[in-house]
């Protein structure tokens, strides 16, 4: 094993697992999808950093803060709903990001290339995943019961404020750490189907929790060794076995 | 403030959107009153209690008796329907509020849920009576000294000839609670009330519902189409 090899790995141990975890809060809350218009606002920053070759982490992130604050501001200036700005401003991302990404590098911005992961990329992922864990974690049954309703957490002295703004700024870091990894095109996928398969495994928030953790990990794991063995492209590998650990949990379904 | 008074209101307004919700309403809620807040849909019933949870801004005055007043509350429309979307036990929704799992068990057994396997089953899947016994546990935990309990589901029969009123009557009774509930049920107010608030915007009326609560008056809280009549026990 190369060490290139250990560096992916470990990159997408720590992003598959904290995207499952954060993943599992965001299907109680509704808002699986928002990861999927965030994925997709990254491009024009994935598209410029591959041009001017610096972190793809780093144009992710800056061109879904932008694509934010531009949904922000429109939201003060109109009365649409938050969705359809999202979908205004997220089209017109992916369309300035086509326009200006080099195709001999599409496939990397939109399905991931961990053959491309270095040092760099490692230690970001654990510090910057670390981070984010805790936070979630921390934040984890105040938002479970802001889910339950909101005027009881408020009641209880909750900040849902607050507290909607940090998991924001933890789901906009997270999908920006993902494109490395599994690209544009699956961000979403990574959150949702590791916590939408603990959720038919789980009994209790405790354990619906850190088993999104646990298959998060666990589908970067199969998914980077079938890359190793058959050398198809690692994100929809990853993506595929976290589907396949989808199948099977549906057999623990307990409405089944 | 007198020495039993525990709540006092004085011309409070709010406004939300411009709207005018609540327009110079003042009343008094004394120590160990079950004090009904009554009146239609759209009266801002709901609205009054957020105010007075500390939750939407006012004016007027807003005065607890001591400032760090413990307040259980149960927000309207909490179904059993919200809890199925998401895998959480009642130790888990318990733990949001008591850490000590003694007392979490103790509650549970005094509204009456005492099989201990209660603990790992998921709020969703009770039955509505013992769905509602839990909520009110919920709200009961950490002993406050007051309990906001907005428009419970109407004459539940929650099992064993008991409904929600029963119960909240019987820790009304036991532990000198002051409660404060929303209705627009006139039986409940005349059957469990010691004051009701007959809000419309502006309060109404306010005093003991046998004495406040004439037929003229119900005729404005509600309009003249709804025929009401006093129940003589």
């Amino acid at each position: 094993m190369n060490s290139q090899f250990i560096l992916s790995l470990i990159t997408a141990i720590f992003i598959g697992g904290v995207a499952g975890y954060l993943g599992s809060l965001m299907i109680t809350k509704k808002m699986a999808l928002v990861g999927g218009p965030l994925g997709h606002l990254a491009l024009p920053g994935v598209a410029i950093a591959l041009i001017y070759q610096f972190n793809i982490f780093l144009g992710a992130l800056l061109s879904i803060a932008i694509g934010v604050v531009v949904i922000w501001l429109l939201g003060m200036k109109t009365k649409l709903s938050l969705e359809a700005l999202t979908g205004v401003v997220f089209a017109a991302g992916v369309a300035l990001g086509f326009l200006i990404l080099p195709l001999s590098r599409a496939k990397e911005a939109l399905i991931g290339d961990i053959t491309q992961i270095n040092w760099i990329d490692a230690v970001l992922a654990i510090i910057l995943g670390s981070i984010v864990f805790l936070i979630i974690k921390r934040i984890y049954p105040k938002m479970i019961l802001s889910g339950i309703s909101e005027d009881l957490a408020n009641a209880e002295g909750v900040k849902v404020k607050k507290y909607n703004l940090v998991y924001l700024i933890s789901i906009a870091l997270i999908v920006a750490l993902e494109v490395k990894i599994v690209g544009i095109l699956f961000t979403v996928a990574l959150l949702v189907i590791p916590a939408a398969a603990s959720r038919n495994f789980g009994r209790n928030l405790s354990q619906y929790s850190w088993g999104a953790l646990i298959i998060g990990i666990v589908s970067a794991v199969l998914g980077i060794f079938a890359f190793k063995l058959i050398n198809l492209p690692a994100g929809p590998l990853i993506i595929l076995a976290g589907t396949f650990v989808f199948l099977i949990s549906i057999f623990f379904n307990k409405k089944a | 403030m007198g020495n039993n008074s525990i709540l006092k209101v004085n011309n409070l307004s709010v406004k939300l959107n411009n709207d005018e919700i609540i327009e110079n309403l003042s009343f008094e809620v004394k120590k160990g009153e079950f004090f009904i807040i009554l009146g239609p849909n759209g009266a801002g019933k709901t609205t009054l209690f957020k105010t007075l949870l500390g939750l939407i801004p006012y004016k007027g005055k807003v005065a607890w008796s001591q400032k760090d007043i413990k307040i259980g509350y149960l927000p309207e429309r909490l179904s059993r329907e919200k809890f199925k979307e998401m895998p959480i036990s009642i130790r888990e929704f318990y733990k949001f509020k008591e850490k000590s799992d003694e007392k979490i068990s103790e509650m549970l057994k005094s509204v009456g849920l005492k099989n201990p396997k209660i603990l790992d089953r998921d709020p969703g899947d009770l039955s509505s009576g013992q769905f509602q016994r839990m909520l009110i546990g919920w709200a009961l935990l950490g002993n406050p000294q007051v309990l906001f309990f907005d428009e419970p589901n109407t004459g539940i029969d929650i099992g064993g000839k008991e409904t929600v009123y029963s119960l909240l009557r019987k820790f009304w009774q036991e532990r000198g609670l002051t409660i404060l509930l929303i209705t627009h049920d006139l039986d409940i107010v005349y059957g469990y009330s010691t004051d009701v608030l007959c809000l419309h915007k502006k309060g109404l009326c306010v005093g003991p519902p046998r004495e406040v609560l004439t037929p003229e008056l119900l005729e404005e809280l509600y309009g003249s189409k709804i025929k009401f009549y006093k129940h003589i026990h």
